[in-house]
């Protein structure tokens, strides 16, 4: 089992709900990120996704594409990022780390490459935004044999062949994105959300997480009423921006934004 | 690798792979609405009615067929083969863009989309669809990076004449690849009613066979123009390439013709060695972006890298993913000229044919001037001239310290 499958069944042990917290590896700076993944797992974080850089982040909105931005300043390239999880790995060996970014770095490392040096940095899941199940059975396979899970977004627009396919091929979560837009957008509409919840839970066992679009402590607590899994990305990361000139500050205001999310979600029955 | 069997026609594949290339890279919530588009577009380019439209407009509202024309003057002055020019700088909007924006709007309308969004780099794209999208009342709105909007500051002003509103993009390097990436947010956020006209062959599937086909219109035409004004078929076709649309426009109705050499010019920008510059096939390494597989401009960790070139419309770090594998197919020749080269060209075909032609096609024409140095006086060379240089004066000008 690999470590987001038993970090899920042991939340589900416990009747709660997993928060993930998204950052930027190398946002404002590259030498706080290790800490700031600390301070979010000590806030309440369960998982954790860590963001690769890439020039065309053509998924995201603008905080999070000035968050690349800021990292590219400094050169953040894939080989730093897991230079990045495995001193991370010397400190917490049980909060997962899924990875979140763009082919084209994978690309140039090459595929197996990758994936070897991926698995001995200590990264359990990986999110690649720009490949469709459809182009990815290669990567797929390389992941698999190295227990790496691949995890797969579904979209508003997903039809149910679409929905059943992803579910077949995602491992450790599926996540729902659940908004039509970039991240960071900001009309959540919980109604839609549940129905497409139900749809995604009717042909798959694997625990569904929610992100683009939770901003705040309320809507965490409310989508962690319908999800397994809350993705929070673009609330965190304009606080980073906000500090980018104070990083000193950015762990206990990211901190302080965990907890009250963990706090809210922790209140829902 | 030879090729033994007829190229038309076979590729791509369902998923829009031509070998290694293209393909559909690209987030979740945009598969659903290319696979609505890839199934109208089947379905329109075998309707009847559509195809009459498309004619209608192509003949009556873009001007076509464009005629070829013998520069005799310039090809008797280098002294080897004869040059004539396919003149898509007559179209209407001035270049060869409009004739795949007169598609794809109408498509957009068939569809039943009223907004269409496009991104450009200098600006001529986004005239094009500026242009087609007042004709049929849409809405439309265009992203250009903001450094481009500095430099093609007229052709801003004749979207916003023409009814378009210009959304600077002022990400990234701010230019044509970070205008696309703008442009695939703002549809993955109104699908619904969004139709995204692609300027060039590039993207995922089916915009790179789609535009393709929208411009093969430019070859087929050459095809039936050639050997009556001619006597026979061109020896070589020349074209530039940024993204690569007019050039596939032109070689792709000649690719099973064996006996027809085809080159595709890249900008060489301050000269390949330097690294300045917007030649992907000659200089660069495949990789993915902006939803297809292709080679492209990227540092080693894979970020992908700003361009240089005099010519807006050829500052781009990709191409489409056709002309990757005419590359390695070794069907067709991709080379590279500097600035200095085709401004010189520039200033000879206007000096000696009284025709003005864009920097990008001034590319393509630098290139025919060797090439045709290199051939016999009875030999052709068929140039897609595939825009003309009106837009590119203060461009001229200035780089020749003059102020307009």
């Amino acid at each position: 089992m690999s470590l987001i499958s038993r970090r899920f069944a042991q939340l589900k042990a416990r009747g709660k709900k997993a928060l993930i917290p998204f950052i930027t590896a190398g946002d404002p700076i590259p030498e706080i990120t290790v800490d700031l993944m600390h301070d979010l797992v000590s806030a309440g974080a369960d998982l954790i996704e860590l963001g690769v850089p890439f020039s065309d982040p053509m998924a995201d909105g603008p905080v999070i594409q000035r968050a690349s931005e800021r990292a590219l300043e400094y050169h953040v390239s894939l080989r730093d990022v897991l230079e990045m999880v495995s001193l991370f790995r010397q400190l917490d060996a049980e909060t997962p780390v899924i990875l979140m970014g763009y082919l084209n770095p994978i690309e140039v490392m090459g595929y197996e490459h990758f994936a070897d040096q991926a698995a001995n940095a200590g990264v359990d899941g990986l999110l690649i935004v720009d490949i469709p199940p459809e182009e990815g059975e290669e990567l797929q396979r390389i992941f698999k044999a190295k227990s790496i899970d691949q995890v797969f977004l579904v979209a508003p627009t997903s039809t149910p062949d679409r929905i059943q396919r992803i579910c077949d091929v995602s491992g450790g979560f599926v996540y729902y994105v659940s908004v039509k837009g970039v991240t960071g957008a900001s009309h959540l509409d919980l109604k839609s959300v549940e129905h497409k919840l139900a749809e995604i839970r009717s042909r798959t066992d694997l625990p569904v997480g929610v992100g683009f679009g939770i901003k705040d402590a309320q809507t965490a607590a409310a989508v962690s009423r319908l999800a397994d899994a809350v993705v929070v990305g673009s609330a965190l990361v304009s606080r980073v921006e906000a500090l980018a000139d104070e990083p000193e500050k950015i762990g206990a205001s990211l901190r302080e934004v965990i907890s009250s999310m963990r706090q809210a979600m922790d209140k829902v029955d | 690798m030879a090729i033994t069997e007829n190229i038309i026609g076979a590729l791509p594949d369902e998923r829009g792979h031509f070998g290694p290339y293209g393909g559909l890279f690209v987030p979740e919530a945009l598969m659903e609405p290319l696979e609505e588009l890839r199934v109208a577009y089947k379905h329109y380019m075998g309707d009847e009615n559509f195809l009459r439209e498309l004619d209608e407009d192509l003949a009556n509202y873009v001007g076509r067929p464009s005629p070829i024309y013998h520069a005799r003057r310039w090809s008797e002055q280098l002294g080897g083969a004869q040059i004539y020019l396919k003149r898509e700088d007559l179209n209407h909007t001035g270049a060869h863009k409009v004739n795949n924006t007169v598609g794809q709007a109408l498509l957009a309308r068939h569809m039943g989309k009223r907004r269409i969004i496009a991104e450009t780099g200098a600006g001529q794209h986004g005239v094009a669809s500026a242009t087609v999208a007042a004709r049929l009342g849409l809405e439309c709105v265009v992203y250009m990076g903001a450094v481009d909007i500095v430099r093609q500051e007229a052709n801003v002003y004749r979207m916003r004449l023409l009814g378009a509103e210009v959304r600077a993009v002022e990400s990234g390097s701010k230019t044509l690849k970070d205008a696309l990436n703008e442009a695939m947010r703002d549809w993955v956020t109104n699908v619904d009613n969004t139709f995204y006209i692609i300027g060039t062959v590039a993207g995922p599937h089916p915009y790179p066979a789609m535009v393709r086909d929208f411009q093969s219109i430019i070859g087929r035409e050459a095809r039936t123009q050639m050997p009556h004004q001619a006597g026979h078929q061109p020896d070589a076709l020349v074209a530039c390439v940024g993204g690569g649309s007019n050039a596939i426009g032109l070689f792709y109705p000649y690719l099973d013709d064996q006996g027809v050499a085809i080159y595709g010019v890249e900008a060489a920008g301050n000269g390949l060695e330097t690294g300045q510059h917007a030649a992907p096939l000659c200089a660069g390494k495949p990789g993915v972006l902006h939803g297809n597989r292709t080679y492209l401009m990227e540092d080693a960790d894979g970020q992908i890298i700003e361009t240089h070139s005099i010519s807006a419309g050829l500052d781009y770090p990709g191409v489409g993913p056709e002309h990757a594998w005419l590359k390695d197919s070794g069907r067709a020749n991709y080379v590279a000229v500097t600035d200095d080269q085709a401004l010189a060209a520039f200033h000879d075909l206007t000096r000696i044919e009284g025709i003005i032609p864009a920097l990008e096609s001034s590319h393509a024409l630098a290139y025919a001037s060797q090439l045709a140095t290199t051939m016999r006086p009875d030999q052709i060379i068929l140039v897609n001239l595939s825009g003309r240089g009106d837009k590119d004066m203060h461009t001229v000008a200035a780089r020749e310290g003059i102020r307009l």
